[in-house]
């Protein structure tokens, strides 16, 4: 029998980014609210402080703040064909761990999804017919407008405290700024960062080109910075130790920095660490859950927590093994196409190109994870889809981010990879290469989805999350056409040498090369219970008072990465729950 | 190197800054002795026998190779750097997902699939390298002339040496603990008096580049600092 604690209004499950947020703003309702997560207590101090914290190996090599495999991992297949193997050691993406989730040692860029996004089948149709959509490509329109989160978006990057330069502000373009950009209430909450020499190289091409270069929008202060909840940031320093770390200055946005220590005070909510969330649990009819069941790691028991509202805040891939494995809404079969848990699994289709300049100096050391410029030229709502034979679209940003030199080491091609050739070449050229790149979007197809694995089990025994997932066409092309447009930018930049890499037809995805952590959808809103498996308020259709939250509400991806949308879906949630769930608890839709 | 002419020291920076907590903690590596550089002879191996040893020595020596500029991998320490990585979680993959079943065969895109950790793939490579240089050139590797241990390393990198399933990734291991244990700071055994820094012009731990981020173009002046607070 498993230990039972006392009941609770709210149990968040997970404390990164999310649940921080749902904590605090449902912590001022007065409810009593215990969040459980499912790694360590971490904050900026010991945790982040320097200069331990300064150490490729440990964090940037053996990953030492992500996510163990032993403890929770996925299995992966390209096809349906094939076997799905177990995503034993960590690789194209990073899962954290720990209180402050990956908000601790992500790279804070900061977007906003473009509305055209938002509503991307209906911009489809409405632009080029709907008949250009392949059929397999399962997008659709978010089941709330760009205009409807727009506040939520400001209320996130208030909090977060990003720095950054508005192109549009209430329809009014302002020079220097992202033309393309969806409309902000307000102006960012601190100025845009100051750039290293390679995005300001790039910017000056950029804009000789004729596009509109802007400075990268990020979770990074650019001065002191005092946000609502009365936390404070202050001004980054380029560490040049920022993705993969946290940050020993109060400088990065994360949880830490812009929440919990506000939110522990609260008498009202607490929570527990190394307390693993196994399941959710449910009533007899099956409409309403009655709280979660959690592994103790100190006691070594599983615990009960009865709850009346159920909050999944644990990242994308966790929140969707949590559903399948609970039965929160319908598996996914992707040879039917019906169901909705596991639908629509996105990810990121990205390339740049490498360029040499052996009379300059880069100090590649210098940097933040959101350094340099943009621009938004070939975004989404920027290409002619009908031309161009693909759905899609990339922002691109110059900025480096870390000269670490265990893994940022670019050398020409062709260099050798060991032996004194290569032992002349890390001495000729680090320090003296600088890269453009282009973050671009990856359609929902009916074929990558997530379902349970049916044989691989994880230390409790609970079947791992089975991703399959693979490179599409139509995303190829979208990559291929960044390349067409960046070589010849590259090239007028003069470089003594440079070197492209974008997929090519017929790649296959590939687990060891880091991508993102940026996974997306299996838990999708949608308009109709049939489609989704959350409403437009991130409320299970089918459980009403267990909401998910993150990426995995996601239709689509974003060809931005997601932490915006992520943020503002979260307050636009808590908002809902504050204002209309609470007096009465329901389906919302 | 001494701090930057004209800027304030690298401790009232930090004293200026948000990272005030950080403080009393720098200071008191600003102060701690350079620790002594490990003397390979002298060197007592804790995961290795002595015929990997030997073999870690001869190869990590041609990976990275002590003529030229910049240390090598035998200067650099890197050897230390692996037998200790070996005995830690990353030798014995505790963070890793070990359960079976395994399909060491799987397409290589699909990553780490067979069941043995890195120190197993060490244990049971070195072996079988050692045999196929037997078989081929007459000794085992570390008797080989360096020539002919380049052969056979770029053999293995072409997968021309065969190996088991299970090991088949064995020379990419090797050569990516000889790059780490060349560049990770040096508290991990490698990367002796940060020289392989300082060859690159990485700065190491510093850590804090505020006032250079505008100096475009300008290489950086400071020569590199270490975790334990050593200069070079
Ligand atoms: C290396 C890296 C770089 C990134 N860079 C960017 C970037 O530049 N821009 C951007 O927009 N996004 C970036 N991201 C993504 C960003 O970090 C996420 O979008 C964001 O953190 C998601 O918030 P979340 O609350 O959904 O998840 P998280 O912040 O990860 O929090 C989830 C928490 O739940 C816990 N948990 C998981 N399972 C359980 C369980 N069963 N029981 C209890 N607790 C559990 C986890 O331990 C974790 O603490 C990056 C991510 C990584 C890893
Ligand atoms: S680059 Fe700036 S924000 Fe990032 S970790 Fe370093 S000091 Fe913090």
């Amino acid at each position: 029998m498993a230990r039972q604690e006392a009941k609770k209004d709210v149990v968040i499950v997970g404390l990164g980014w999310t649940g921080a947020i749902m904590g605090i703003e449902l912590a001022q309702e007065g409810l009593e609210i215990v969040a459980l997560e499912r790694g360590h207590d971490q904050n900026t101090v010991p945790n982040f402080q320097y200069p331990n914290m300064i150490d490729e190996l440990k964090y940037g090599v053996r990953l030492k703040m992500m996510q163990k495999p032993s403890q929770q991992t996925v299995t992966v297949r390209r096809n349906e064909g094939e076997t799905a193997l177990p995503y034993r050691s960590l690789g194209s993406f990073l899962p954290g761990n720990g209180v402050g989730g990956a908000g601790t040692h992500w790279n804070g860029l900061n977007w906003r999804p473009q509305a055209e996004e938002m509503r991307l089948r209906s911009y489809i149709a409405e632009n080029w017919g709907e008949q250009i959509i392949p059929e397999d490509m399962t997008i659709g329109d978010y089941p709330v407008t760009y205009d409807e989160l727009e506040p939520f978006f400001a209320r996130f990057e208030r909090v977060a405290g990003i720095s950054g330069t508005a192109g549009n502000i209430k329809g009014e373009l302002r020079e220097g700024g992202n033309p393309f950009e969806g409309w902000r209430s307000e102006d960012y909450p601190m100025p845009a960062m100051p750039s290293t020499w390679d995005g300001v190289k790039f910017a000056e091409a950029a804009k000789a080109a004729g596009y509109h270069p802007f400075p990268s929008p990020g979770g990074i202060a650019s001065r002191a910075y005092v946000n609502e909840y009365g936390m404070q940031m202050g001004p980054c320093n380029h560490c040049g130790f920022c993705e993969r770390y946290g940050c020993f200055q109060y400088s990065k946005s994360s949880p830490q920095t812009a929440i919990l220590d506000r939110l522990k005070q609260y008498p009202n909510f607490s929570y527990r660490t190394e307390s693993e969330v196994l399941r959710v649990e449910m009533a007899a009819d099956g409409k309403t859950a009655t709280g979660v069941t959690y592994f103790d790691e100190k006691a070594g028991e599983e615990v009960f927590q009865p709850a009346d509202i159920v909050i999944l805040a644990t990242y994308q891939l966790n929140n969707v093994h949590l559903m399948l494995l609970s039965g929160i809404g319908q598996p996914y079969d992707a040879r039917t196409g019906e169901g909705v848990t596991g639908k629509n699994y996105g990810y990121q289709m990205n390339g740049g190109v490498t360029m040499f300049f052996k009379d300059e100096h880069f100090n590649p050391f210098i940097g933040t994870g959101a350094n340099g410029f943009c621009i938004d030229d070939f975004g989404m709502n920027n290409i002619d889809y009908g031309a161009e034979g693909f759905i899609g679209g990339a922002y691109w940003r110059s900025g480096q981010t870390n000269g670490q030199p265990i893994r940022s080491m670019p050398l020409p091609s062709g260099t050798p990879t060991w032996g004194a050739g290569w032992k002349r070449a890390v001495g000729e050229w680090y320090g003296h290469a600088m890269s453009i790149g282009a973050h671009g979007s990856c359609m929902s197809y009916a074929t990558n989805h997530l379902d349970l694995d049916p044989t691989y089990t994880d230390r409790h025994g609970r079947p791992l999350m089975r991703m399959t997932f693979n490179w599409n066409a139509n995303d190829i092309r979208q990559t291929q056409f960044m390349k067409s447009k960046m070589e010849p930018l590259a090239q007028s930049m003069n470089p003594d040498l440079m070197q492209s890499s974008f997929k090519k037809e017929g790649a296959q995805y590939d687990v060891r090369p880091y991508q993102t952590t940026h996974n997306t959808g299996g838990h999708i809103m949608s308009a109709t219970p049939d489609t989704g498996a959350v409403n437009r308020y991130s409320q299970a259709w089918d459980k009403h008072n267990v909401f998910a939250l993150g990426a995995g509400n996601f239709v689509q991806n974003t060809q931005y990465n997601p932490t915006g949308l992520v943020g503002g879906l979260a307050y636009w949630t808590a908002h809902a729950i504050r204002t209309q769930y609470l007096s009465n608890p329901r389906p919302l839709v | 190197m001494t701090d930057l002419p004209g800027f304030p020291s690298r401790r009232s920076f930090l004293k200026a800054s948000a990272a005030g907590v950080a403080i009393s903690g720098f200071a008191l590596a600003a102060t701690a002795q350079p620790a002594p550089p490990i003397q390979l002879d002298q060197y007592q191996p804790v995961f290795f026998t002595d015929a990997e040893w030997a073999f870690v020595l001869a190869a990590t020596a041609r990976l990275i190779p002590s003529d030229g500029d910049g240390p090598g991998a035998i200067e650099a320490g890197v050897p230390v750097f692996i037998d200790r990585e070996l005995t830690g979680d990353f030798g014995t993959a505790v963070d890793w997902y070990m359960q079976g079943p395994h399909n060491a065969a799987a397409d290589p895109l699909l990553g780490w699939q067979t069941p043995l950790t890195p120190a197993q793939i060490y244990r049971e490579a070195i072996p079988a390298v050692n045999a196929w240089c037997e078989q081929t050139h007459g000794a085992i590797f570390a008797d080989l002339a360096p020539d002919q241990q380049d052969t056979v390393l770029t053999a293995m990198q072409e997968g021309e040496v065969e190996l088991a399933p299970e090991i088949r990734d064995f020379f990419k291991i090797l050569l990516q603990n000889t790059k780490e244990g060349y560049f990770a700071d040096p508290i991990y055994g490698g990367n002796a008096g940060m020289a392989a820094w300082a060859y690159i012009g990485f700065p190491g731990a510093r850590a804090a580049y505020k006032e250079w981020v505008g100096r475009h173009n300008i290489a950086y002046p400071l020569g590199p600092v270490s975790i334990s607070g050593d200069r070079a």
